[in-house]
């Protein structure tokens, strides 16, 4: 279908963005790769009056080292994401997650901070950044400020960016000597995940002592596993993931749609995780 | 209206469009090239799959105004002095088209693939077409007409698919 007419804005820094967002309140929608929002314009799901590209500002493009941290500007494409070496390097399940997003057309022009500020809980990037700990930076007319990922998914499609805040960065910590696996299921290539498991894990003489397990699609936003992090500490052979991964589903609230039933999602939050915990250790 | 120019195909366009429009309906419906198709209204279906700027885009997930100061390949831009390419050849060669309504977007996937790993497996090859969609589900010798392209033997690449 056609889209319907909105106004468009091509502002070439990110002051102007900000300053065209805070002059059209909440009737403005930011266009960043346009993967999400011009499908949704075209099924008329969406009704802007006012859509600020911001493609053509290079400060929000491109990854950089800052000690600890990447800092991945928001506007870098999915394609640049999975290329980029200090990722490769740094935050290799980034790298790894961002390739099983959709399909080549669509990484080239889809970015990361658009898929997250886009806060759907069925994207796969959202559960990503939440289990690498990663903040979020906004720009607004005030300056700018720093959003914990566990602060930043509010609801579905809900982020914590206000309507005259734009996310200019994506600061990652550095997951060196961490093992890592996204494991996904989804009906067709290219579909959204029914589930999604996320898993961090770092290892002393063969025990984890650390994990992390962000989930795609088991509630409203992403979420992390607790109990499952929690009862992976310890483990150290393929039956104690098993056993810990059991937790996976504990204080979720899945969605009923037509792909899965809640209890179905919480049994492959429960296989995924451990397949992705395995995975990522070599155990399996 | 917002005024842009934009390279199509070795030709240079300038025009007053709305900003909502979509990049594949100017090509279609502004400027007449309807070898590129519109297949679906999800982002599915690849169809509409051009080369904005080195790389490919779905042309209904890309406005016309960002295409504004880009140069756009479409398939019907790639003969040269209507001369077919090896991977146009290798279509036609291998039956790698049904009714044809996804080969436009399949060629220029395919060609991204090509450009970036000249020699891919079955599998590689797959993996790059994902994102376009063949309703004849022809998809076996579309495949063998992407190797073919690759300079692949058939014999080689029959071999890799039943060990695949």
């Amino acid at each position: 279908m056609i889209p319907p007419a909105f106004d468009y804005a091509r502002p070439e820094s990110v002051e102007e963005a900000v300053r065209a967002l805070a002059q059209a309140g909440e009737e403005a929608k930011v266009l960043a790769g346009g993967q999400s929002l011009l499908p949704l314009l075209r099924l008329r799901l969406a009704f802007p009056e006012l859509v600020v590209d911001v493609g053509r500002i290079p400060q929000l493009r491109g990854v950089r080292e800052d000690g600890d941290s990447l800092v991945i500007g928001a506007m870098t494409t999915h394609h640049d994401v999975i290329r980029d070496p200090l990722v490769r390097r740094h935050a290799g399940l980034l790298a790894q997650a961002t390739a099983t997003v959709a399909d080549p057309a669509v990484r080239h022009r889809g970015t990361l901070g658009g898929s997250l500020a886009h806060a759907d809980p069925a994207g796969d990037l959202p559960a990503v950044v939440l289990a690498l700990d990663a903040e979020l930076v906004a720009a607004g007319p005030a300056g700018r400020r720093t959003i914990p990922a566990r602060e930043f998914f509010l609801d579905y499609l809900q982020s914590a960016l206000s309507p005259d805040e734009l996310l200019v960065e994506v600061r990652v910590p550095k997951t060196d000597g961490w093992s890592f696996h996204y494991e996904k299921f989804h009906r067709v290539a290219q579909a959204w995940a029914i589930v999604g498991v996320a898993a961090l894990v770092r290892r002393e003489n063969g025990q984890i002592v650390e994990a992390r397990v962000g989930l795609t699609n088991m509630g409203a936003t992403p979420l992390r596993a607790a109990a499952a992090e929690q009862a992976l500490t310890g483990a150290g052979d393929p039956q104690a993931v098993a056993r810990a991964a059991e937790a996976a589903a504990e204080g979720t609230r899945p969605a009923q749609d037509v792909s899965a039933s809640p209890e179905y999602r919480g049994h492959l939050a429960r296989v995924l995780t451990r397949r992705a915990v395995l995975t990522a250790t070599g155990m399996g | 209206m917002t005024h842009i120019k934009v390279n199509v195909d070795g030709t240079t366009y300038e025009d007053d469009v709305e900003p909502r429009l979509l990049l594949a309906h100017y090509l279609r419906d502004r400027l007449g090239l309807t070898g590129t198709p519109i297949g679906c209204d999800t982002s599915n279906c690849g169809a509409c799959t051009v080369d904005l700027d080195g790389a490919t885009v779905k042309s209904c997930s890309v406005l016309a105004v960002q295409a504004d100061g880009s140069d756009v390949t479409t398939v019907q831009g790639l003969a040269r002095d209507g001369e077919w390419t090896a991977l146009q050849r290798a279509f036609h060669e291998r039956h790698g088209l049904q009714c044809g309504y996804c080969t436009p977007g399949m060629i220029m996937a395919a060609r991204d693939l090509l450009r970036e790993n000249p020699h891919p497996t079955p599998g590689e090859v797959r993996q790059a077409l994902e994102g376009n969609l063949c309703r004849c589900t022809g998809y076996q010798n579309i495949v063998r007409a992407v190797l073919a392209a690759s300079g692949e033997t058939l014999a080689q690449e029959v071999a890799e698919e039943v060990t695949a």
